[in-house]
């Protein structure tokens, strides 16, 4: 819904920005991000879980903008297998402290999940202007383990969309950079 | 029964304790984990002598040289510990988050003489205070040498730390500048060595991936340390690998003996990108 809106935004002209009337969320700038878990077919299956990051060429500091997983199993037993979402744990989930504010979030069904960052806003916060990779990684208990890169620039002019499609643990991978 | 079991056991042990990179059996320490998440976290532990890595198929390693130490340096327990035919087994309750130590450390003495033209081995754990009484008078030839091995693996809860990783100054030892615990395919590591707390060039380092049984071959890899007593790998594959380094010298405090021979072996595992 929110790209759909943003749609709309981006095909009036820039005078219109000035007026007032249009809806204030919807100019900020951020990241609309889609991402399609995918249906699978298995005996035993179990949501993924799926972080999701932002990091740039040979800079080791990432930001996380979201980790989806079982964060409210009684004595954080779900915590036990963060760390199979291995990359993102050793880039930043193991400096984490979790659950935490605005980026613990619960496993999500298959299917197109949105979720949206505002810039200026935790978990995105404020990004110098440069190419950075969005990164999406997804692992399953008793399945595989994917990692989808989406590269953008920011800040975008006019909003960009990046796309990406994983093969097997993540489906179709969506990002609206917004100006 | 059960103390002839034992008594096997303590035979293997001494076996253990000498062994050399002449002998084909490896020493090993297997955690269930190196990195783990999470709040209330435990690695298990198999330890073993064989001759396939990671199988346990031989010899058990004996447990009482192995010990545990916490990231802020105190010594961690040894929770569930058994020893079977082929391995012994124990857990570690990593209730501090950074990096522990798991090492088994050995000393020894090894050598042989001859006594009436014929040549004899040093019995199996014949240690320092007994050296004396183990070699008959009129024995000669006598060759004696110290067998210090250090065995040890690194398991890390959240984010990995340094402080069981500052070197003891004692023997041959690995003070790692990549960090132990976070080792990735394709990716360089660097480790330097010590001896006794100072660089130890030109020694010779084994790596060996595991998975041996199913494969024709070794595929191990032998480097020299550098100048400074360094030296770069890139690993090829995730997985576990065993590290083996030798040394000798002769700067050993047991009277008689000529040569100390140092083993070092560590298991590292490396993960998939």
């Amino acid at each position: 819904m929110k790209i759909r809106y943003h749609t709309v935004i981006a095909g009036l002209p820039l005078a219109a920005f000035g007026t007032g009337t249009l809806a204030l969320p919807a100019q900020a700038a951020g990241i609309d991000l889609t991402v399609t878990i995918p249906r699978l077919h298995v005996a035993e299956y179990h949501r993924p879980y799926v972080a999701m990051w932002i990091e740039a060429k040979d800079k080791p500091d990432v930001r996380t903008l979201g980790i989806w997983y079982d964060y409210d199993m009684k004595k954080g037993e779900g915590t036990k297998w963060l760390r199979d979402v291995r990359m993102w744990w050793r880039k930043a989930g193991r400096s984490l402290t979790l659950p935490a504010d605005g980026i613990t979030g619960a496993t999500r069904a298959p299917g197109p999940q949105k979720i949206s960052f505002t810039a200026g806003r935790a978990p995105l916060g404020t990004l110098a202007p440069g190419h950075y990779e969005l990164v999406v990684e997804a692992a399953r208990e008793v399945g595989g383990r994917e990692l989808v890169r989406l590269p953008f620039q920011w800040p975008a002019k006019t909003p960009q969309t990046v796309r990406a499609t994983g093969n097997t643990e993540l489906g179709a991978i969506t990002a609206v950079i917004k100006p | 029964m059960k103390s002839r079991f034992a008594l096997l056991v303590a035979g293997m042990a001494a076996v253990t304790l000498l062994a050399t990179p002449a002998l084909a059996h490896r020493q090993w320490m297997l955690p269930s984990a190196t990195t783990v998440s999470g709040d209330d976290v435990w690695v298990t532990v198999d330890a073993a002598v064989s001759n396939d890595l990671f199988y346990f198929e031989h010899f058990p390693m004996r447990l009482d040289t192995i010990r545990a130490w916490a990231p802020d340096g105190s010594e961690a327990k040894l929770e569930n510990a058994s020893t079977g035919r082929y391995r012994s087994t124990f857990d570690v309750h990593l209730t501090q988050k950074g990096t522990y130590k798991i090492a088994s450390l050995s000393d020894g003495i090894g050598g042989s003489y001859t006594l009436n033209g014929e040549e004899k081995r040093l019995p199996r754990g014949t240690t320092a205070d007994k050296l004396a009484s183990a070699i008959p008078t009129g024995a000669s030839d006598v060759k004696i040498s110290e067998h210090v091995g250090r065995n040890e693996i690194f398991v890390t809860s959240g984010e990995p730390s340094d402080g069981v990783l500052k070197p003891t100054g004692k023997g041959l030892e690995l003070e790692p500048i990549t960090h132990p615990d976070d080792l990735i395919a394709g990716e360089e590591a660097r480790f330097r060595f010590l001896i006794d707390g100072k660089p130890a060039p030109g020694i010779d380092v084994t790596i060996i991936p595991g998975g041996i049984r199913y494969r024709n071959q070794l595929n191990d890899k032998t480097l020299k340390t550098d100048a400074k007593g360094e030296l770069a790998f890139t690993w090829p594959e995730p997985g576990f690998y065993w590290l083996n380094a030798t040394a000798k010298d002769t700067n050993t405090g047991i009277p008689r003996a000529t040569e100390r021979r140092m083993s070092y072996v560590t298991t590292l595992e490396v993960q998939a990108p």
